[in-house]
């Protein structure tokens, strides 16, 4: 090992248990996913010999093609409508509420003390055939049947992601537009603007960088989520996180799960970036 | 200066405005004038700048009006107000280049682009930053973003320029040099300033005239040779420069005078001009007098017709001047004399009995 000044290797001292977290849960398991993806399935064993048969499956398939369309399609309905209506909320909370901020952002959070898990049966429970809104809609006679088009599809999984992130896409925001200098709106008022040519000119230029980690946060991992598709999606909400899953398990084909969750990550991974670099253009050259 | 050649430009009348339950201004009355340089001056937390955000339109009068150029000010938001405002933290648009920031109001206004940059440039050049818009805002040093700030000001051809302590985030010597631009781009210009200050030199330095803010009201509207020389009160007197108060009391008073007998100097008589208007013998208990309009008569050069004898108590030597504590006999504290310290002057010493000369003109009566 080449030697470290004293300040390096008090910095990685620092950083080790973190590090060494990270390398064994993070980095690891994701490069025996990357391995995986490169063999095959042999019936009980695997063999280790290197193929990019998963991929080409994976890229052939029709299947995988729907779902990962449907997946992205989905997780981007979810996370424009999660950052377009948390947007207007983190305006409030930074805009309007004089007093008692923390009274705010504390019941923001209130959805979390409840598991995730239970957060989508409560759905399923206010969506369902006989549900809460249902039967609602039915004393107060507005409908004669049950709507159902509301759960187990598509529709049910886009409500449930963008009610269960929401708070995540309102924190960024809300700190973003936190750290705008008052000073600057009343200059532009000053030069000028109207409070829309003001917001779109100052507001939204410097709050970029909050709503691009919102987009993020909530694209990111929703692209994934399989839970909720499995419980309130039904056949046409399934996403390609239930064929992974499919895979590792029922089919018991791991390399072809594994090239499946490599794809879908690099497809993440670059709309990912394309967003960030089209965020970052609108945003201008905030330091 | 002549008031019927000076229409103003602003009009204020009973303003008063309060926050809650604390009121910030309570009656504010002033005409300022179209091209002068005006100054607010006072204390932090007086209402100066309360008083420059309702001219300027982010905050609304709790009562009374402002009026610009003729025109009621009620109701009209900031953005259609004829001003435009220097902030003190510069306000740059962090996001924007110096161009973009100086042009950013002229987007609104309907000319091509074209004429927009030469604008643009224009403005940059009459502060002397000339080439500059392409330069990123996080590039730029307190004192350029401070040009900047006024660049952008001065391309919306406002009728009033207001600027809220523009000079303060910035070292001595770049704000002596900026106090002059500012001056003499004003006079340039002829576009009207208001400069909103705590700092009663740089007030006195570049204003026409200032109105010293105490509490929310309005102390004194003057020019700053009439507020230096003629402060109408202790407090004033006190915040402007350096003054010597001395107890005192009126023996008589005609039409014309009052005679004034100071016990540490003696009697002297002052034309009822030179005093605060409406000031009543009886009111008199206290007279000022400023450091320098006290000599020190030595070697006995120098001829006064009114002198007084104390003692030296100590001498504070700043190079080109020299500030002597002297107790005088009568007085209650030692007054401060100031004297430049000119060739062949020789510097009193601590403890050495001096004869201090004094003049009629020297006493300011006070309220």
């Amino acid at each position: 090992m080449p030697s470290l000044s004293q300040e390096s290797r008090r910095g990685l001292t620092l950083i080790s248990p973190t590090l060494i977290y990270a390398l064994v849960m993070l980095a690891a398991p994701l490069a025996m996913v990357v391995m995986f993806s490169f063999w095959s399935q042999n019936y009980l064993d695997l063999d280790k010999t290197f193929t990019l048969a998963n991929y080409r499956e994976t890229w052939t398939q029709p299947i995988f093609q729907v779902l990962m369309w449907r997946s992205l399609r989905i997780s981007l309905v979810v996370t424009a409508a999660t950052v377009i209506l948390a947007f207007p909320i983190a305006y409030y909370l930074s805009f309007h509420v004089k007093s008692r901020k923390a009274l705010w952002l504390f019941l923001i959070t209130v959805p979390f003390w409840t598991s995730y898990l239970l957060r989508v049966f409560l759905w399923k429970v206010i969506l369902g055939y006989n549900g809460v809104l249902n039967s609602s809609l039915m004393e107060l006679g507005i409908i004669k049947a049950p709507l159902t088009f509301i759960l187990y599809n598509a529709n049910a999984v886009v409500l449930t992601l963008a009610h269960a992130w929401a708070p995540f896409a309102i924190l960024p925001i809300f700190v973003a537009l936190e750290k705008i200098d008052r000073a600057l709106l009343e200059a532009a008022e000053d030069l000028g603007d109207g409070p829309f040519r003001r917001f779109w000119r100052i507001t939204l230029p410097l709050a970029m960088p909050g709503v691009i980690a919102s987009t993020l946060i909530v694209l990111i991992p929703t692209v994934g989520d399989y839970i909720t598709p499995k419980l309130v999606g039904g056949t046409d909400g399934l996403m390609v996180a239930n064929m992974i899953q499919i895979q590792f398990g029922k089919a018991n084909n791991a390399p072809l799960g594994a090239a499946l969750a490599v794809s879908s990550m690099l497809v993440v991974a670059a709309i990912s970036l394309g967003i960030f670099l089209a965020g970052k253009k609108f945003g201008g050259k905030v330091k | 200066m002549d008031d019927a050649n000076h229409q103003p430009i602003i009009e204020i009348r009973d303003v008063v405005k309060s926050f809650g339950s604390v009121k910030a201004l309570k009656g504010i009355n002033a005409d300022i004038r179209e091209g002068e340089f005006f100054s607010l001056l006072g204390p932090s937390g007086c209402g100066k700048t309360t008083l420059l955000r309702l001219i300027a339109g982010f905050e609304q009068t709790t009562s009374g009006t402002i009026a610009i150029a003729g025109q009621s000010m009620k109701d009209i938001p900031a953005n259609k107000r004829p001003t435009n405002m220097v902030f003190q933290s510069y306000a740059i648009f962090p996001h924007l280049n110096v161009a973009e920031n100086v042009g950013y109001g002229l987007v609104r206004k309907k000319i091509s682009k074209a004429d927009m940059t030469a604008e643009v440039e224009k403005a940059l050049s009459m502060v002397d930053l000339a080439g500059y818009g392409q330069r990123a805002a996080h590039e730029l040093s307190g004192g350029q973003r401070q040009r900047v700030a006024l660049a952008r000001a001065l391309v919306m051809r406002p009728k009033v320029i207001l600027l809220d302590e523009p000079l303060s985030a910035l070292d001595k010597k770049l704000r002596d040099q900026m106090q002059q631009e500012l001056r003499s781009l004003q006079k340039s210009l002829g576009i009207t300033f208001i400069l909103v200050t705590h700092d009663q030199e740089e007030a006195l330095i570049m204003s026409d005239r200032i109105a010293v803010i105490f509490d929310g009201q309005i102390a004194q509207l003057a020019s700053p040779e009439e507020l230096y020389r003629r402060p109408v009160s202790r407090k004033i007197a006190s915040f402007i420069g350096v003054m010597n108060f001395l107890e005192a009391e009126a023996t008589g008073a005609t039409d014309t005078h009052f005679t004034i007998r100071v016990p540490a100097l003696g009697e002297v008589e002052i034309a009822r001009r030179d005093a605060p208007a409406g000031l009543q013998a009886g009111q008199i208990n206290v007279v000022g007098v400023r450091p320098e309009m006290f000599t020190i008569v030595s070697d006995g050069t120098g001829s006064f017709a009114r002198t007084a004898t104390g003692t030296v108590i100590s001498t504070d030597y700043y190079g080109d001047m020299t500030y002597y504590s002297v107790a005088l006999p009568g007085a209650a504290d030692p007054v401060t004399i100031s004297m430049r310290n000119t060739a062949g002057r020789s510097i009193a010493r601590d403890g050495s009995e001096v004869t201090v000369g004094w003049g009629a003109d020297s006493i300011v009566l006070l309220e």
